[in-house]
């Protein structure tokens, strides 16, 4: 579904993603790993059209969309969402919801005033499909609260709304978990296994709770130092001594040999 | 008790009524300022001339109308060519924008970059007003001039002060009520408004939605083609047209928007009304109304005037630095600058 060829990107002489090639199979939950610093928001915001690469590219289904801007990735049903919650804070949460498709009758000024039928009918139809997805994320008795007034975790659920209101591909979540509770964590957790199974979104996933990870990904990729460090099943990955060594440092892992050999 | 009455006949003639019309004037002029920083996310250094270059087109078309003989009644002709006026700054803006703003958007320009080059366009629409109308006074205002004068007045209530209400008072505060209840109905009642909003709220998000981005750019320069020609031409009427007395009004409309909070409409609003009072306050010889109020024996000999008028632009300056100081984000809260 995606395609990662040798991606760099450098900030001066700091090179954020040095060299990344990686795949996301269709209608898998890819989860991607690594520790901090370690490239994968850089990845993201390369992959979502947020930055240009220094060099590489990036395939969806074959087709090159390198450079392409966030506006025309989402059009091609590629969306993301931010390790802090973006919302549209002086809106509620269902019109946060309504603003998600394109292409509405009322974008135009013509429209506005000679169309105002139209509209109405449109606004109906929207309101009413951002209400299914409210109920579907268990956040309906929120519907008419301000979205700078809901919590943190509460704001990762109406991201992952936002994906609901079109007709997503592929979903980037980035730091789903990041500061969010338990119980919300496996509300969204479950949100993501539902779109995946019963409506074939592809997700991929940055995070940093292994029991998230471990419960929903397969495969895993890890990334270190902005290169792809190993991949597969998430068990397989968490026995990885490299990948041990990438979180743990060198030194550590090095002590505990020598420990054992004693 | 008449002596108050006069006092407050006095104080509104000389403060409150000028200061309400001179307010509602910079409100105009500090809205659309404050969209271009909401959304397009820089300060518009040519705002002041892109009033002036709307005034200056209104002002060729009511001169046309008035050659064709056409007119409004006791209203001023320049009303009816306001439309025209809005249309043409509308194009101008749009293809400026097309032409300059554009690439640097693509660039994904650091503010201060646009800000800059927006200071090249007010440069070059500076000239092209001096080019098309010429750099001095213009009187466009006809029509009646007052609704009631300062004789009618005195006659009428019998009182000593006279309250005298210029017709272009009325009409600039008419026009600033339908232009802002216009515009607070389009932006948080129609979904391009709301588009609009959004993009205020969170470009990155908005980016990320079925929005247009070119669109909403394009009705943010709608609208303040629409707000500045309009801001100008009611100064106009209220005092007179010249190139260079527009140029400075970017002082005092910078100052409406930032005191207000910059990107905040309602805050605009506000700060056009600090501002106006506050210049209006400290520059006027307030001897009349003192003298009505305080005893003989106290009546002040001088002017008490606090500045001459020439320091106006001063007044506007000092609540700046004020306000930056004690509140960076503007009195209502805008974007950090």
């Amino acid at each position: 579904m995606i395609v990662v060829e040798d991606l760099h990107k450098h900030f001066g002489g700091f090179h954020a993603v040095d060299g990344a090639s990686l795949e996301i199979r269709k209608g898998s939950i890819t989860g991607l790993i690594g520790p901090n610093g370690a490239g994968k928001t850089t990845l993201f915001n390369v992959i979502a059209g947020r930055l240009p690469p220094t060099s590489g590219r990036v395939l969806m289904d074959g087709e090159d969309i390198t450079g392409l801007t966030p506006h025309e990735l989402f059009h091609k049903g590629l969306l993301r969402t931010f390790q802090i919650a973006h919302e549209f804070g002086s809106m509620t949460v269902r019109e946060n919801l309504m603003m998600v498709p394109a292409q509405q009758h009322g974008e135009t000024l013509w429209n506005t005033w000679f169309r105002r039928g139209a509209i109405a009918a449109q606004e109906r139809a929207l309101a009413k499909k951002a209400d299914e997805v409210l109920e579907f994320l268990t956040i309906s008795h929120l519907a008419n609260q301000k979205a700078s007034q809901i919590s943190g975790g509460q704001k990762k659920l109406l991201e992952l709304g936002r994906t609901m209101m079109v007709e997503a591909k592929i979903v980037f979540l980035d730091e789903v978990g990041a500061g969010v509770n338990r119980t919300l964590l496996n509300t969204i957790g479950d949100a993501i296994v539902r779109l995946n199974k019963e409506r074939g979104y592809t997700f991929c996933v940055i995070e940093h709770d292994m029991d998230f990870i471990g419960r929903l990904c397969d495969p895993v990729i890890v990334m270190a130092e902005g290169k792809v460090l190993a991949q597969g099943s998430a068990a397989h990955i968490m026995e990885n001594e490299a990948v041990i060594e990438a979180y743990l440092g060198r030194g550590l892992k090095n002590k505990t040999k020598a420990g054992a050999t004693a | 008790m008449v002596d108050f009455l006069n006092a407050i006949v006095a104080l509104l003639n000389y403060v409150i009524v000028p200061a309400t019309s001179y307010g509602a004037q910079l409100a105009l002029g500090a809205l659309g300022v404050t969209l271009i920083y909401g959304i397009l996310r820089f300060s518009n250094f040519a705002h002041g001339d892109t009033m002036a270059f709307g005034t200056a087109i209104t002002i060729l078309v009511t001169w046309l109308f008035q050659s064709w003989g056409i007119g409004f009644g006791p209203l001023p002709t320049a009303l009816l060519a306001l439309p025209f006026g809005i249309a043409v700054t509308a194009l101008l803006l749009l293809g400026t924008d097309r032409v300059v703003y554009r690439f640097y958007r693509r660039q994904k320009a650091a503010p201060v970059i646009l800000v800059i080059v927006s200071m090249g366009v007010m440069f070059i629409m500076n000239g092209l007003v001096r080019f098309v109308i010429g750099v001095q006074e213009q009187n466009f205002a006809d029509g009646a001039r007052f609704v009631i004068t300062a004789t009618q007045f005195r006659n009428l209530t019998g009182l000593d002060a006279g309250l005298a209400v210029r017709t272009s008072t009325v009409i600039t505060v008419v026009t600033a009520v339908i232009v802002v209840a216009a515009l607070f109905w389009f932006l948080n009642k129609t979904r391009s408004g709301k588009s609009m909003r959004a993009f205020s709220d969170n470009e990155d998000l908005a980016l990320l939605s079925g929005i247009n981005p070119e669109r909403v750019v394009m009705i943010t320069w709608l609208l303040v083609a629409a707000l500045a020609t309009t801001a100008g031409v009611l100064y106009g009427l209220d005092k007179s047209f010249k190139p260079f007395t527009y140029y400075q009004l970017l002082l005092p409309i910078f100052a409406s928007a930032v005191v207000g909070g910059l990107g905040n409409p309602v805050g605009a609003i506000l700060g056009g009304f600090v501002v106006a009072f506050s210049e209006v306050t400290f520059t006027y010889a307030w001897k009349k109304v003192l003298t009505y109020l305080l005893p003989t024996s106290l009546a002040p000999d001088s002017l008490v005037q606090l500045l001459s008028t020439d320091y106006k632009f001063a007044v506007s300056f000092a609540i700046l630095v004020v306000v930056l100081l004690f509140k960076p984000t503007g009195l209502l809260k805008g974007k950090s600058v």
